[in-house]
């Protein structure tokens, strides 16, 4: 198969501290729609995470990680949102505005980095359906999911704020389901899609965190989907790992597996669960994987 | 809050609308009309009373700088932009509230977590410490190594911000 253009792909700080799952099965997937990545060097925190103490310093953190990779003249391929987004962010800012290039660049130029705004920064999703195309992506899927019901969660910081992301609808979002009817599955639609998972506000005021996934949650299941697919290593983090502790708190049982989308992708790949990280998972994902492994591949 | 307190009037900066509407994101501070979307399409706002967006608007343009900046509403936002995007004024509501608390930040009013995410910052690059079982395990399981921060050339570049000199100096 022809090779995807070579990109440099920036982890984050979520994915390598608590969400291996994610970072498992995205490579996997990824190697077998044959992308060329090449890892980020010496990159740093995008800087999303500390912009409610400085502005400043989330564009100097994030021109930092886009300077790196124009050094070496590739472009950004995330799986975070939240960095995707704050990198895009920063790079319209900067080519857009050149007093606040040179005042960041100032800063820059103390490590010999240079921000010059000559690549771009994408998302997963996005690349998939851009880059990779959908008929490649369906061309890979020899288990298709057929009868499998999922719902999705796209993450805010997919596509708000509009002005700024330029990508899609943030009131409709349609990235993630039109990726996944490409498994094969079914998508399931249920009340507020939209809704913020809470993550930004967890370790502030935990009750409104998990009141807000207590509210996903159960919009999602009186709709009937098996499972939740996310493409955000915070919005998963929420949803699964909080799914026990809310249901702790609320005195309520939900039981709803969540999966990245490289996960779901992966099985209909007919790439193996241990292979895709699926005993990372908090939520006991058997009933997806045991559906997955009944489907007989075709050829 | 005792009586006193309560009824005690703030002061009021009639300055402080323009100070936020000439940062990046606070320029349309002065077309809010108090419509009230914001908030009603806040989800911290539903699950938490004294968290109301439409009214942190109301007071930046009135000018009560103390009391947002002392506050600890302030720090809830969760920052998922759908104010921002719904606004019918084109309020960049999100980065105005971002905007205050930059401001309460630079005046030493920091949450213990972002303080936490600082010094990991300063010290690994990473906001979070990944610890070294987690280093060691992504071997385990077929990952490449993580590139080590370079910590050193981070602070190089935030050295001159006023957030690490207080940080620093405390
Ligand atoms: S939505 Fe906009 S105009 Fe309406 S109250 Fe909020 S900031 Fe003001
Ligand atoms: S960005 Fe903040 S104020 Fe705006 S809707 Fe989200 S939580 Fe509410």
């Amino acid at each position: 198969m022809e090779k995807v253009g070579k990109y440099m792909f920036f982890l984050g700080c979520t994915i390598p501290y608590r969400v291996s799952s994610y970072e498992i099965s995205a490579r996997k997937v990824l190697q077998r729609l044959s992308v060329d990545l090449v890892e980020m060097p010496e990159f740093n925190c995008c800087g999303l995470p500390l912009e409610p103490l400085s502005h400043e310093l989330t564009l100097i953190l994030s021109a930092r990680n886009i300077a790196i990779a124009e050094r070496e003249g590739l472009n950004i391929l995330t799986l975070c949102p939240g960095c995707s987004g704050t990198l895009k962010k920063t790079n319209k800012a900067l080519k857009e505005d050149k007093s606040l290039k040179e005042e960041i660049n100032g800063r820059l130029k103390e490590v010999g980095l240079e921000f010059k705004g000559s690549v771009n920064v994408k998302h997963i999703s996005q690349f998939l359906i851009d880059d990779v195309g959908l008929d490649r992506i369906k061309k890979s899927v020899i288990k298709p999911l057929r009868g499998l019901k999922v719902s999705e969660h796209s993450g805010c910081h997919l596509s708000r704020p509009r002005k700024y992301l330029e990508f899609e609808d943030p009131e409709n979002p349609k990235a993630l389901k039109t990726l996944i009817e490409a498994t094969g599955a079914k998508y399931v639609e249920y009340m507020d899609e939209t809704e913020c998972c809470g993550a930004t506000v967890a370790g502030i005021d935990d009750k409104i965190s998990l009141s807000l996934v207590r509210e996903k949650l159960s919009h999602i299941k009186s709709a009937g989907a098996e499972a939740l697919i996310t493409m955000c290593p915070s919005c998963h983090i929420m949803y699964d790992a909080n799914q026990i502790r809310v249901e702790r708190m609320f005195k309520e049982t939900y039981n709803i597996p969540v999966l990245h989308y490289t996960q779901l992708l992966g099985l209909a790949m007919g790439i193996s669960p241990e292979e895709l990280g699926f005993d990372e998972l908090r939520v006991n994902p058997s009933k997806i994987v045991k559906y997955a492994m009944e489907i007989k591949p075709r050829l | 809050m005792s009586e006193s307190e309560s009824t005690k009037p703030s002061k009021i900066n009639p300055r402080f609308r323009y100070e936020v509407a000439k940062m990046p994101g606070g320029e349309k501070l002065l077309q809010c009309f108090q419509c009230g979307t914001c908030t009603s399409d806040c989800p911290i706002a539903r699950f938490n009373e004294k968290y109301r967006p439409r009214n942190i608007i109301h007071m930046a343009q009135i000018g009560l700088k103390n009391k947002i900046l002392d506050s600890e509403f302030l720090w809830l936002c969760a920052s998922c932009f759908t104010c921002t995007d719904r606004c019918p004024q084109g309020v960049e509501v999100a980065s105005v509230i971002r905007i205050l608390k930059n401001m309460a930040a630079e005046e030493g009013h920091i949450p213990k977590l972002f303080r936490e995410l600082l010094s990991n910052l300063l010290k690994t690059g990473y906001v979070y410490e990944v610890p070294e079982s987690r280093i060691r395990r992504r071997e385990s399981l077929g990952l490449p190594p993580l590139p080590k921060g370079d910590s050193e050339s981070i602070l190089k570049t935030i050295q001159e911000l006023k957030i690490a000199r207080i940080l620093n100096s405390e």
